[in-house]
């Protein structure tokens, strides 16, 4: 972490003089925020809690993108803008996988007799995973070929190439012989359900409207949230607790003398790369399934939001991606219910630049800590 | 030193003087402007598709007035300055004088300014937008023309079946602001079913990245309309109803010809009407004749014929128009053409088209209804 | 694959004219200077009007002359000053759309845009003195509370200007006509004369926006930095889209595109060369003052700039004022040339914003001739080359454009990661200074220095 230096352009003295000026500023932008959230949870509380629960979802997809950000920023300091392609290139996959070749229901046909939901568990397990080692293929084979060789080159250098390799996954994708051009519908392995919330949970059947009041979530909100929260348990005992992880906690500390340690810094980098491929992976498939229709810049946004929301925590800190990224997430949905939509991403970007005002490094961002 | 600035100087003349170029003489050059890449692909790939087919055929009958049609295929990324470029591309370098294209009206503007004013006769065969034909100063642009019919009518007819046959008294409308066609659908279906009598229970926008629509439907959840209008393309339509169907939704959506395409997601948009140009499923002989065509020549990823959508229906009723009108005029003349366009009577696929006088087609809509195993025609409305 | 050959010498002769540019505003004698600048005008506007270059080559020259000012801001700020910023595209964006608008008002009778971005413009210019002035003596005072302190000063500013604007407008009305039928101040030689003033006054426009916005985002990190003013291109093309609705702009007409908006026609060419011309000289001239050599030393080594008594705050927030006055320059200049008078957010989005970016890097960061050269190499390599082609080799070929793009890319960077130019200048652009320290980009250097 120590690339950002506290750059000493203003001495932030906390009882400097005109210091109301600027608290007074951030206060009435606070109390604005709160004063139309609070007349919308009055004005109607259940669609307020709609609307919280949809951002719930966005959030955790975004935190599981969110995660390898952080994580390759963490090590080598590097945007890597590929990394909401290989996030694209996950859901494309699952898509044939599903649609070539029936990847969904393999176990039904080697063991007949199986119960449904056991075939459906496994198959979307199975197809869950085939995503998953491709991306991890895949960007293994970018950081290799790409990255590598440009490690000490100007960051610069790296940063186009960057931008260079996420154009080319866009558009080669594009190519009628890869995947496609087009906006394809997503065929989901498994069936929606959904259920509202009314005085007791009940399931949502075709051709009839819930009652006024209600709050509806489906499966694919309680898949998203569980699989976001397993990934990040997962990945905070893999850098606390196994080897490899502390190697990584070292090389993103100091390089070379993790080097020196013995560590091979390349082999961890390669491995943080993979892990952060498979998470997002992971997350092209079920952002896919929550939002059924893939194209080849699918992954621009989603990308993008996923690194904002990266800064936003802490970049380099795991709690930290969850946390900014779910506050992300209910930016967007409150924005999107309260204010308007097309605003929400200047919302976002807003919220962002004034919490790294207040605070430099992000929410869980640890301070820097001078070296010589 | 000295050298190089002489080459320099030698580079700089030679420059100028290479750029003169030179025609072949027995063929007409036709360029096809689609968006190939950028953010609607598929839309480009379909009108190429169309437009190439109807120059195939043309040429299989010995080309138009004894001259081979030669095709000219440019990326114009449904973006402004990549159109511009490839207009002036085409028509500087290639000597082009008919234009088909775009079927974005952002990329159209730029190119229909460049093409009238180069006398060059431009056919789009799907932008909506009235700037494409119609100049700021309010003067019909002479060269411009277009092979669908425009917002206001679509709106008009969408509101229409919605209140007659749908019997619906409440709506609520989604845009992206952003769209001038999804704009002026919205605007023109607002204005049709209030003067009828119904209501417009909300009005939300969103943008066209936007893959999530909860926010909106929560606000149509609670509203309870009749009929929801999302005149959007089919990829926001696939996440829109969707969504919408997790939500408990219940009311149709209505939409216009956007959501023509064969990847519309008909488990989700069931039950879901739009107006669009033609249908692949009318018995007309023109209809059948081109689907049977374009089937032929053109197979989807699984080695199926490919059935066209509306763009391709348009893009080949644009080249149609235009090759008629060549013929009509008699000469690879492009104001004859034009003037030939405008008295033009001409069967095509997407109904009979006679142009008025802002060179918008007069024409009928199409409603089709959306179900779970495919897209089924419904009526026809005439103007 | 005459077509190849041709291109090759396209590029080849722009690059030539470039160093002949550069060369004789080099040259010590005086009647050289004025000769050779008024000959290079006078080759290409002779090429224009007797259509030797083509509508198509005319399209690629002014949008590489406006790439130009923007990517020699982007260097500026980045190449020269160490700033990652992707704000770049837009001020770009906003340069063309309020000269746009300026001048779209102007030809339909309404004096008020011109009016309100003039007065506007002057009293934010003396609001951000006298507020400068005022902390200057009140020291210590947080960054947020002086940007709070200036945005309201600004706002105030702004509405006395819009306010001044509709009382003035009227006395206009007469010399302007109205909508289809301009009077005398509306066409002719007064409209471009507007169009120069509009020119200026939306670079300096974009100017002041950059130093609200640099002000308080100045303060965070490189990357962090970087983040926010993509976030800033974000909200700028976000509200573009809105133009018509969130803001009260309706000939705009928000994501539908501008359209109508007045071009330069004849004297196109006369406004992009004196804007390029002079985006050239005064960025060379601010990098060759002492000043120039505070910027460098800030990117160097911000400690020890800091230790030679350099106010870092205020250098680095010059270096991004005069980069998005290059931009905002740019962007006028490019609204009002391309002749086809219409202006999209299409061409704003951040994912082109990308592409002043690519072409600095390209050149070389910290060298003027690189961006120069690589913002007309890249335009005449993607859109003249790449387009045509590929457009002879078949109907499907033109999708591959994009895909051939990144792949230069990559290669580019493997091979030659400091640029194609690195740190060479030409003529006029050599430095008579000390060559700089380093080599590599400041970052870079900065990191190795720690790692080692």
């Amino acid at each position: 972490m120590q690339y950002f230096k506290k750059t000493p352009v203003t001495d932030h003295k906390p009882n400097s003089r005109l210091a109301w000026v600027g608290q007074g500023f951030l206060l009435i932008l606070a109390i604005i925020v709160i004063i139309i959230l609070a007349q919308n949870l009055i004005r109607s509380p259940s669609l307020f809690a709609q609307n919280v629960i949809d951002g719930l979802k966005l959030g955790f997809v975004y935190a599981m993108i969110a995660l390898g950000y952080t994580m390759v920023y963490g090590i080598v300091k590097l945007i890597n803008f590929a990394h909401g392609d290989v996030f694209m290139v996950g859901a494309f996959v699952s898509y044939y996988a599903v649609t070539r070749f029936s990847l969904h229901t393999w176990a039904k046909q080697i063991f007949p007799g199986m119960p449904d939901w056991l075939v459906i568990l496994i198959g979307s397990l199975t197809v869950i995973l085939l995503s998953m080692v491709v991306c991890v293929l895949l960007a293994v084979t970018i950081e290799r070929v790409a990255y590598k060789p440009l490690r000490d080159a100007p960051r610069i250098a790296a940063l186009i190439t960057a931008i260079g390799v996420s154009f080319f996954l866009e558009f080669f994708g594009a190519l009628g012989f890869v995947f496609s051009p087009r906006f394809i519908p997503y065929k989901q392995p498994f069936e929606t359900m959904s259920w509202y919330i009314n005085n007791g949970i009940y399931p949502i059947t075709p051709g009839s409207m819930p009652p006024d009041g209600s709050i509806t979530f489906s499966n694919i909100f309680l898949i998203i949230v569980i699989a976001s929260i397993f990934v990040q348990l997962l990945l905070q005992f893999l850098v606390r607790r196994t080897k490899i992880g502390i190697a990584m906690r070292a090389t993103a500390f100091d390089k070379p003398t993790a080097r020196l340690m013995g560590i091979n810094v390349d082999q961890v980098i390669s491995f943080t790369f993979a892990i952060g491929a498979a998470f997002a992976g992971l997350g092209g498939v079920l952002y896919a399934i929550a939002y059924p229709s893939i194209h080849t810049q699918m992954g621009i946004l989603p990308g993008l939001k996923a690194f904002v929301a990266a800064v936003l925590g802490g970049i380099g800190s795991l709690p930290g991606a969850l946390v900014g990224a779910l506050i992300m997430g209910q930016a967007e949905a409150l924005t999107m219910g309260y204010i308007s939509t097309p605003m929400r991403d200047a919302i976002a970007f807003t919220i962002l630049i004034v919490v790294l005002l207040v605070k430099p490094t992000g929410i869980f961002g640890e301070p820097e800590k001078e070296k010589a | 030193m000295r050298t190089f600035k002489f080459l320099s100087l030698v580079l700089v003349v030679s420059l100028l003087l290479s750029a003169c170029g030179g025609g072949a003489s027995k063929e007409v050059k036709i360029a096809i402007l689609a968006p190939l890449s950028g953010p609607v692909p598929t839309f480009g790939v379909m009108t190429r598709d169309g437009a190439l087919l109807a120059i195939e055929e043309w040429n299989a009958k010995g080309g138009v007035n004894g001259m081979k049609i030669v095709p000219i295929v440019e990326d114009s990324q449904c973006t402004p300055d990549p159109a511009a470029n490839a207009a002036n591309k085409v028509i500087d370098q290639d000597k082009v004088h008919y234009i088909i294209g775009e079927v974005c009206s952002k990329a159209s503007i730029p190119i229909s300014d460049i093409a009238n004013g180069k006398k060059v006769v431009q056919i789009s065969p799907t932008s909506t937008n009235p700037s494409v034909t119609v100049g700021t100063d309010g003067k019909v642009k002479d060269y411009i023309f277009r092979a669908c019919f425009i917002d206001p009518f679509q709106g008009q007819v969408g509101a229409k079946f919605a209140m007659e046959k749908l019997g619906a008294k409440t709506a609520f409308i989604m845009l992206d602001q952003a769209n001038d066609y999804v704009k002026g659908l919205a605007e023109f279906f607002e204005k049709s079913f209030t003067e009828a009598g119904g209501t417009i229970v909300g009005k939300e926008t969103y943008t066209s990245t936007d893959t999530d629509f909860s926010a909106i439907l929560a606000k149509i959840a609670e509203a309870k309309p009749d009929v929801v209008y999302l005149p959007d393309y089919y990829n926001i339509v696939n996440l829109a109803t969707k969504q919408a169907k997790e939500k408990g939704i219940t009311a149709p959506f209505i939409g216009g010809d956007g959501w023509d395409s064969s990847d519309l997601d008909l488990a989700a948009a069931a039950g879901g009407y739009f107006t669009n140009h033609y249908s692949p499923e009318d018995t007309r002989a023109e209809v059948q004749n081109f689907v049977k065509a374009f089937g032929a020549k053109y197979k989807d990823d699984s080695g199926n014929p490919k059935v066209p959508d509306a763009l391709a229906a348009l893009a080949y009723d644009a080249t149609n128009l235009m090759l008629q009108a060549i013929k009509d005029a008699g000469a690879d003349d492009p104001t004859k053409v034009k003037d030939a366009l405008t008295k033009i009577t001409f069967n095509g696929v997407s109904g009979k088209i006679t142009y008025d006088a802002s060179h918008n087609p007069v024409k009928s809509a199409t409603i089709l209804e959306v179900t779970k195993d495919g897209i089924k025609f419904n009526s026809v409305v005439n103007p | 694959m005459d077509f190849l050959l041709l291109s090759m010498v396209k590029i080849v002769a722009v690059l030539a004219y470039i160093y002949g540019l550069m060369w004789v505003l080099g040259h010590t004698k005086r009647w050289v200077k004025f000769l050779g600048v008024a000959l290079a005008y006078g080759i290409i506007q002779i090429a224009l009007s007797t259509e030797i270059l083509t509508a198509f080559d005319r399209g690629l020259l002014f949008q590489a002359s406006a790439i130009t000012m923007v990517s020699l801001g982007l260097n500026l700020i980045y190449g020269f000053n160490g700033q990652f910023s992707l704000g770049q595209w837009g001020f770009y964006g906003i340069g063309a759309y309020t000269s746009a608008d300026i001048a779209w008002r102007w030809v339909n009778g309404d004096a008020s845009g011109f009016l309100a971005v003039l007065f506007g413009v002057v009293l934010v210019g003396f609001v951000i003195i006298g507020v400068g002035a005022f902390l200057q003596k009140v020291r210590g005072v947080p960054v947020i509370s002086a940007f709070t302190l200036y945005l309201l000063g600004t706002v105030l500013a702004g509405a006395i200007a819009v306010g001044l604007a509709h009382l003035l407008s009227p006395l206009f009305a007469g010399g302007l006509g109205v909508t289809g039928a301009p009077g005398p101040l509306a066409q002719g030689l007064p409209l471009q004369l507007l169009f120069f003033v509009s020119v200026i006054l939306a670079g300096a426009f974009s100017a002041e926006v950059s130093f609200l916005f640099g002000l308080p985002v100045l303060t965070l990190g490189s990357d962090y930095f970087g983040i926010a003013t993509l976030g800033f291109t974000i909200v700028v093309n976000t509200l573009m889209v809105n133009s018509d609705t969130i803001l009260p702009f309706p000939e705009m007409k928000g994501g539908r595109g501008m359209v109508g908006v007045p071009q330069m026609n004849e004297f196109a060419w006369l406004w992009v060369f004196v804007f390029m011309l002079l985006v050239i000289i005064v960025m060379r001239n601010l990098i060759h003052s002492s000043t120039g050599r505070t910027i460098m030393a800030v990117r160097e080594d911000e400690i020890a700039a800091k230790a030679m008594g350099i106010d870092i705050a205020q250098t680095k927030l010059l270096a991004f004022i005069f980069g998005s006055l290059f931009a905002g320059i740019g962007g006028a200049v490019y609204a009002h040339s391309t002749g086809t008078s219409f202006l999209s957010p299409g061409t704003f989005t951040f994912l082109v914003g990308f592409n002043p970016l690519i072409i600095i890097v390209f050149g070389g960061l910290g060298s003027m001739t690189g961006t120069i050269a690589a913002s007309f190499g890249w335009i005449f390599f993607l859109e003249g080359m790449l387009r045509v082609l590929l457009g002879q080799l078949g109907t499907e070929a033109p999708t591959w454009r994009f895909v051939l793009y990144p792949i230069t890319l990559l290669l580019l960077m493997l091979i030659r990661p400091q640029g194609l130019l690195g740190l060479v200048e030409w003529g006029f652009l050599k430095a008579k200074i000390h060559p700089l320290r380093r080599s590599a980009a400041a970052d870079a250097a900065a990191d190795s220095a720690k790692l080692s």
